[in-house]
């Protein structure tokens, strides 16, 4: 927890300053919204941090929600009855995406970065391929509660977001998570003590694709069906596990705190729209973020090595 | 060199060294693992400075600050690894950082001739100066660097190990090289474990121990024998645990034929309660020999019992586990804690542990036992008990020893020397690994001996350390 802290800290400071200029998100119903909002970044955010904790990068998951979000409207097109056996079929998807992804970094070592570049760029010419441009069919509107409906008072989203992170945090406490983070900080070490280090690695992929689906789920219910849907979500995603405080490179920080630096980042968009601040204004604040959180990791770095030494 | 004193932080390095060479004399200089044979020359070549003594070259006192000073002065050094640019020319190389230029462009024909004409006198005619570095075998790539060094007008040539690298074929044309540059009036200085070849080459020897000079003879003074009782010859003041109460129990681990691209013929018996030596020098091949047993680098002939490991999961499945050399690169995660590094072994096997982690931590002394800490906030000795801690989890039969206790202080060292012991007591195969010879004949119960990837030879408990030199360096 203690590790935590400072994202977590951020956070209230933001949340605070929401509230100030817009009392309304007090209320349950308005904070609801804000979460509801945050969930698919947050779900989105805990399946990069299974990559980069491993030391890798997972940049295919923006137009994998694109490509999921498309092919479900294809498929469903305006049929109930096929709500759920598509749902099924799209985690499958994800995961298979993610399979391919772990595969090829991990088999034919190629660098992660290259590899989902290259998915990056496959999926969302494929959809372009197969849309040609704009997404043919519709969603359910079973389908569509996910993202939109709610449960008596709490949202849908709310609550897979709240499963999703009781599942995480069980994952990162269990055995798997454990030689993950051993082997993103010091793979030859987790192979000498007998960590399938490609296995392991390879499973955070297939995470990542499968919170890249449910993701989709979420998005296509709240914003609907359009070939733009998952843009720029690998670098939000990517930029919320830094802002936790998750290094680069592998082997250090928390889930939980990259799930935080999701809502943190949500809550600093939230809070450049309530002050007139123009939207196109994000990917600037985005990239400042990503880099002042990369550097303040790597200054602090040294700092505290060096107190430890003279503790030794 | 006169009066060279060097401290890294923990450990005096070097006390009061002297050491004096003459142009076209081959000098060498010998000594066991960890002698200080390394610090001194790269003090002699500007790496490190001393904190004591003073250089002199030609009379002259002079001050190095950086390895161009020294270079610029004279000295060249040729390290065990080589340090070419695999994608450059020969020639290119041979100029690094100081190419001739004509009109502001690299002058290619002038650097080439002048390489070639290096190469000629040399009488090295396998490759040319527009060959690339990659292609060149090790044996070519020090012809290599050595002609950058009279390319500079080295007068001192420092050679570190030159010969560790090459195939018996190849260590011919090292010997011409070496006599050619003395016979061009450089100095050079042959830092070397090989008895043998010391008295093929060298003129003079010094002998460094412990970081201190014990002497400088002619060769034609001195006898293999006499040699090696100058390189060990030390009293035993350190304190080793009791050996083995009982007689050795059963076999736990068999090799017979053992062999892949490092080692060749190896036959092995490891027995409960038993703590066998693997001596040798270095590239000898005993940490390939700990990795094939436990299955990183695995054999690829020969018998062993139980089955011929594959891999790491193969090993550890067979009860086998190793603490290896490097314990930041190879044992430990070392920005997770002490728990998760201790269970790692555990866990990648799906294994529940019996044992409760702290009381795990308590049984390798580890003080204070908190399993919450980094492991990088360790010290050395506190670091590798974890990692013994990490194969206690899965209780192996068999277990090895890399270096157990390299940059470990005296007083955890005691302690690993302890519960290595008490290990074997409790009926565990155990084969240590060390280049601290007073520690692996303390420890041992009986040592076996490699050489170049062979076995040279079994010694029984309280050999001296001259019997593990000879066997050692094949005198």
């Amino acid at each position: 927890m203690r590790r935590n802290l400072p994202i977590l800290g951020v956070l209230a400071v933001l949340l605070v300053a929401i509230a100030i200029a817009n009392p309304f998100f007090l209320e349950p119903e308005g904070f609801l919204a804000f979460v509801k909002r945050a969930a698919p970044l947050a779900i989105l955010a805990a399946g990069q941090y299974f990559v980069i904790v491993s030391g890798e990068f997972d940049l295919s998951v923006g137009s994998l929600v694109t490509a999921e979000v498309v092919i479900a409207a294809r498929l469903i097109d305006g049929d109930p009855g096929a709500t759920w056996p598509v749902v099924l079929l799209l985690l499958a998807f994800g995961a298979l995406i993610g399979l391919v992804n772990g595969m090829v970094t991990t088999l034919l070592k190629v660098p992660s970065f290259i590899v989902t570049l290259g998915m990056l760029l496959i999926l969302s010419g494929a959809v372009f391929l197969w849309t040609g441009g704009s997404p043919r069919g519709a969603l359910s509107e079973e389908f569509r509660q996910f993202g939109r409906g709610s449960l008596g008072p709490v949202p849908w989203s709310v609550l897979i977001l709240v499963a999703a992170v009781a599942a995480v945090i069980a994952l990162m406490r269990s055995d798997f998570g454990r030689t993950l983070l051993a082997a993103g900080d010091n793979p030859v070490a987790a192979r000498l003590s007998g960590v399938r280090v490609l296995r392991v690695k390879t499973t955070a992929f297939v995470l990542s694709g499968l919170s890249a689906a449910v993701c989709a789920v979420l998005l296509g219910g709240f914003a609907g069906v359009s070939a733009k849907v998952g843009e720029g979500l690998e670098f939000q995603a990517i930029t919320a596990v830094v802002l936790g405080g998750v290094a680069l490179g592998g082997g250090r920080g928390s889930a939980v705190a990259a799930i935080a630096g999701a809502f943190t980042l949500q809550a600093l968009f939230t809070l450049l729209n309530l002050y007139g601040i123009s939207g196109a204004l994000e990917f600037t604040v985005q990239g400042l973020i990503l880099v002042l959180a990369v550097a303040l990791g790597s200054v602090q770095f040294p700092r505290r090595a060096k107190s430890a030494s003279t503790t030794a | 060199m006169t009066g060279i004193c060097k401290s890294f932080p923990g450990a005096r390095v070097l006390t009061d060294v002297d050491l004096d060479v003459e142009r076209g004399e081959v000098h060498a200089l010998i000594g066991e693992n960890g002698a200080g044979k390394s610090t001194l020359m790269k003090i002699l070549a500007g790496v490190h400075t001393p904190d004591e003594g003073t250089i002199a070259l030609d009379g002259r006192t002079v001050s190095f600050k950086h390895p161009t000073d020294a270079q610029r002065a004279g000295v060249s050094i040729i390290y065990q690894e080589l340090t070419l640019l695999p994608e450059r020319t020969v020639a290119e190389n041979v100029f690094l950082g100081r190419e001739p230029k004509r009109r502001g462009l690299v002058d290619r024909a002038a650097m080439e001739t002048a390489t070639g004409r290096l190469l000629d006198e040399l009488g090295e005619a396998s490759f040319g100066p527009r060959d690339l570095v990659r292609r060149l075998s090790v044996a070519q790539q020090q012809v290599v660097e050595i002609v950058k060094a009279l390319s500079v007008d080295a007068r001192i040539v420092v050679m570190d190990e030159p010969t560790a690298a090459l195939a018996e074929s190849e260590v011919e044309l090292l010997y011409r090289l070496v006599r050619r540059l003395s016979e061009r009036g450089v100095a050079v200085l042959y830092i070397s474990h090989r008895l043998r070849e010391i008295f093929e080459l060298a003129d003079r020897v010094t002998v460094l121990k412990d970081g201190a000079k014990v002497t400088t003879l002619p060769i034609g003074e001195l006898t293999t024998a006499g040699l090696v009782r100058l390189m060990v010859g030390r009293e035993l003041t350190d304190y080793y645990p009791a050996r083995a109460t009982r007689p050795p129990g059963d076999v736990l681990l068999a090799v017979r034929g053992g062999g892949n691209d490092t080692l060749d013929g190896i036959d092995l018996e490891l027995r409960a309660g038993e703590i066998v030596g693997l001596a040798g020098l270095q590239g000898a091949g005993r940490t390939e020999l700990a990795k094939a047993l436990f299955g990183a680098e695995p054999f690829t002939r020969g018998e062993m019992t139980p089955r011929r490991p594959g891999s790491v999961r193969d090993g550890i499945a067979a009860g086998i586990g190793l603490v290896t050399e490097d314990r930041k690169s190879e044992g430990l995660a070392l920005h997770q804690s002490v728990r998760d590094n201790a269970l790692l072994v555990a866990r990648a096997r799906r294994g529940r542990v019996g044992t409760p982690v702290l009381d795990l931590l308590k049984r390798v002394r580890l003080a204070p036992p908190s399993p919450e800490k980094e492991v990088r906030y360790l010290s050395g000795g506190n670091q590798q008990k974890v990692v013994l801690a990490k194969w206690l989890t899965v209780a192996p039969n068999v277990l090895l020893f890399d270096e157990p206790t390299r940059g470990v202080d005296v007083g955890a060292k005691a302690a690993i020397h302890e519960l290595v012991r008490e290990l074997a007591e409790d009926g565990m195969a155990v084969l240590m690994i060390s280049s601290e010879l007073p520690e692996l004949i303390g420890m041992s119960d009986r040592v076996v001996v490699l050489r170049d990837g062979r076995i040279a030879g079994h010694l029984p408990a309280d050999s001296s350390e001259e019997a593990v030199m000879h066997l050692a360096a094949g005198s």
